[in-house]
């Protein structure tokens, strides 16, 4: 009963959307007031309409409903009940209709915090979301229906993948999710845009902190991500240039190259065509990312079994947006350059590179990730891209990018001495080569690791205390939210190249058999393996093993318990690591297998610095997040 | 030329300049990184190549564990098993932990090169899922299978015609 009730509601959501698609980018097309005005309620009752298709579908998984296909295949009796609650977006069809909640909910939030544009705007802007809308819905209802009935019911169900039974997979699909769908709202002002004719600086204004808002989520989705696979492959890596992780980096790179775009058109007027260019682009990179992980036409270390029937769908969803867009897109974008003029030593200079080089590195991904695709397509054969290829090029596109990053900041709009920032940042660069070379010569591994990651924190930290100092400093100039966001994220920068380049650099492995009393040293740790018992989970049976850390002096420093489990329902084998986290550095023990005997094979890892990537993530994400809630972004006057 | 022009141009130039030197790049980059996937049969015949028979090229297996192949040497982490896709068998070595969906009668990818006739594997990946198997492994087994099911004829056919007295 409930479940027809959620397929109704879908249903119901889908014309709605349709509605709020049609109606109100007619309306605005011909001047009809009362057309217009059908966006704003139609944006909550989709919401309310979604919202209550999820409910159910959490319900049925609460309520353990093996009656529905999808709760059949994605929970387990065992399976605890924090856990039946996630495994609503655990595969296909309840990730779809997660995203479709989340975009219905950035839809409401665009029509409620929108009361100071003028009804033409906002009535383009839901209306994009609405056809943004239409096609998700229409593929849930379609392809990937969650209310899909099994008939007989199920007695028992197939059990949530081992893999997604944890904490941080909770919240990460989400988080990037909300990144994604984020990204919806300055695609949809950039086809209103185009659609209107006109680029209003006052309205993109209005779009900075959305697009900060979804930038600063997808940060943290990203970085959850990475942690997640940290600590649940076992293998210790934090990123792997994997398909999946890179479709989900390709609209973080041009979404960071949109948020500094944007600053420069809404400050100067400047780069007006590119900025809505790179709106579309995000928002088709947070599509493209979709397609590539939901569609299974990628091999990677996360696909899951996936319906390559549906990609079809996806497929054209995509080709309509894209090439709508462009199209749109060449019919309409501004031609007249009317942004202020600006000199070869400006800010705008400097952001002009750093738009070249994201989004460079953006391609290059993009490359990288489809090429084998395209290999595959065109019959040479079935290949991989290596992530040496990936590392190489994004280092040598990220080093130049780092090397400016101090200088944006300092550096004034329109026409600059060039020699004013060099002289400001000279003592700075001295000091972060000193530490670079002292580094480099102290280093006990991976010495030019190791020296690139602190000489480039150094210089991005000292730079953007050195910005600080002046703007403190400066009587008059007010310090605002805007800055403040943007130090935190330049700040996050340089810690994540700490966290990186170090684990990269001092990172010890060892892989080997140990037997109960026998111990290994890596650096000054010393793991002691004392063993194996048994032990039951709820819903699988474990190996647990016990290590005891012990510092230089022999003294306990913790007791880590690594394990391997066995899952009830299907009997698929997990690796869970034994961490013992620290601010500077982790140890980290996963189990391998038996090797007769009591014997283990044990792999061992001291990861130096390892935090810093997420923490310095984290401090980017923030960094987006306080500079939305600048107060200028609320104004609708014209300032210069 | 006008002033305005002249610097259009040299912009222009400046453009394609760096999107050549970008494409060398990428095209070097891709060129040294690439791992083509082949399985055991396309590596014993040769079809694969010579750099990769050799043990130049560092490509990817993949197939199937064997049955009752896989043995790990006592007291190390040496493992050997080998990859099988229904025609040909090759032995693998790998030293260090397996994956926890590593497992007999399972698909398996490795990384690595050929050594002597051994595959010497740098990295294997099992599939991640119960019920998957990577698409790209199902593609070639699937050729390999449909292959199979036609040879015993085609060398039915071979062995006679090799053989005039037999026949009738």
């Amino acid at each position: 009963m409930f479940p027809e009730l959620g397929q109704l509601a879908l249903v119901c959501a889908l014309l709605v959307a349709a509605v709020q698609g049609v109606l109100p980018l007619a309306g605005a097309q011909r001047g009809r007031m009362a057309w217009m005005a059908v966006a704003r309620p139609a944006a909550y009752l989709q919401l309310g309409l979604v919202g209550l298709a999820f409910a159910i579908l959490s319900h049925a998984f609460a309520t353990q409903d093996f009656s529905l296909r999808y709760v059949a295949q994605n929970s387990n009796t065992l399976l605890p009940m924090v856990y039946r609650y996630t495994a609503v977006w655990g595969a296909h069809e309840g990730s779809l209709l997660l995203w479709a909640l989340i975009l219905a909910a950035w839809t409401a939030a665009v029509a409620r915090f929108s009361r100071r544009l003028p009804m033409p705007v906002i009535a383009r802007v839901l209306g994009v979301m609405g056809l943004v809308a239409v096609g998700f819905l229409a593929f849930l209802l379609f392809t990937s229906n969650p209310f899909e009935r099994l008939l007989p019911a199920a007695v028992e169900g197939r059990d949530l993948n081992p893999l997604l039974q944890d904490p941080g997979m909770i919240i990460h699909p989400p988080m990037l999710y909300l990144g994604y769908v984020g990204f919806s709202v300055p695609f949809a002002f950039a086809i209103a845009a185009l659609l209107d004719g006109q680029v209003d600086t006052r309205w993109l204004r209005w779009t900075r902190p959305w697009t900060n808002v979804a930038w600063g989520f997808l940060t943290c989705g990203i970085a959850l991500g990475s942690w997640w696979a940290y600590y649940e492959l076992g293998w210790g890596g934090w990123w792997f240039w994997d398909p999946v992780e890179n479709a989900s980096f390709m609209p973080w790179l041009a979404g960071a190259a949109l948020l500094h775009s944007q600053a420069v058109t809404e400050k100067r007027g400047s780069f007006r065509g590119w900025t809505l260019l790179l709106a579309i682009a995000t928002f088709s990179l947070s599509l493209l990312g979709t397609f590539l992980v939901r569609s299974g036409v990628l091999t990677s270390v996360h696909a899951f079994a996936a319906d390559p029937t549906r990609g079809l769908f996806i497929l054209m969803f995509l080709g309509a947006v894209v090439g709508g867009s462009l199209l749109l897109y060449a019919l309409r974008a501004p031609n007249e350059n009317d942004g202020a003029p600006f000199a070869a030593a400006s800010r705008e200079t400097l952001l002009l590179a750093n738009n070249l080089l994201l989004s460079t590195a953006c391609a290059m991904v993009l490359i990288g990730t489809l090429y084998p695709l395209l290999a595959d397509a065109l019959s040479l054969g079935k290949i991989s891209v290596g992530p040496p290829y990936f590392a190489l090029l994004f280092t040598v596109l990220m080093a130049p990018l780092v090397a400016l990053v101090p200088f944006g900041p300092l550096t004034k709009w329109q026409r600059e001495q060039a020699s004013r920032p060099f002289a400001m940042l000279v003592p700075w660069a001295g000091l972060a080569v000193g530490v670079g070379i002292a580094a480099f010569f102290l280093a006990p591994q991976g010495a030019w690791k190791v020296a690139a990651g602190l000489l480039g924190a150094t210089w991005v930290v000292a730079g953007t205390l050195r910005f600080l100092w002046t703007r403190v400093r400066s009587q008059g100039n007010r310090f605002t939210a805007e800055m403040l966001g943007m130090t935190l994220a330049h700040a996050g920068i340089a810690v994540f190249l700490v966290g990186a380049l170090l684990v990269e650099g001092l990172a010890q492995q060892r892989e080997l058999p140990l037997a109960p009393g026998q111990s290994v040293t890596l650096g000054d740790r010393t793991f002691a393996f004392d063993g194996v018992v048994h032990r039951e989970g709820p819903n699988y049976i474990a190996d647990r093993g016990t290590v005891r850390i012990l510092d230089g002096n022999d003294r306990l420093v913790t007791t880590l318990h690594p394990e391997k489990r066995r899952y009830a329902s299907g009997g698929q084998v997990m690796t869970e690591a034994g961490i013992a986290a620290g601010f500077l550095g982790d140890a980290y023990v996963a189990l391998g297998e038996p090797l007769g005997g009591d014997a283990w094979a044990v792999r061992v890892h001291r990861k130096p610095f390892v935090r810093w990537i997420w923490l310095g993530a984290a401090l980017m994400g923030l960094g987006g997040f306080v500079t939305a809630t600048d107060k200028r972004f609320r104004r609708t006057g014209v300032t210069a | 030329m006008n002033p305005i022009r002249k610097r259009r141009l040299w912009l222009v130039l400046a453009l394609v300049v760096a999107a050549g030197i970008a494409t060398a790049l990428v095209a070097l980059a891709l060129q040294r990184n690439v791992a083509y996937l082949y399985t055991p049969s396309e590596v014993l015949t040769g079809s694969a190549g010579q750099a990769v028979a050799s043990g130049q090229a560092r490509f990817r297996l993949g197939g199937m564990v064997a049955a009752d192949s896989f043995a790990r040497a006592p007291g190390s982490m040496e493992a050997r098993f080998r990859v099988d896709d229904g025609d040909a068998q090759l032995p693998v070595v790998y030293t260090g932990i397996l994956p926890d969906l590593f497992r007999e009668k399972q698909a398996v990818v490795a990384t690595g090169r050929m050594r002597g006739g051994t595959f010497v594997a740098e990295e294997v990946l099992a599939k991640h899922d119960e019920a998957y198997m990577p698409k790209e492994v199902a593609d070639k087994m699937g050729k390999a299978h449909r292959k199979h099911d036609v040879a015993p004829v085609a060398g039915d056919a071979a062995v006679q015609a090799d053989q005039p007295g037999l026949a009738p």
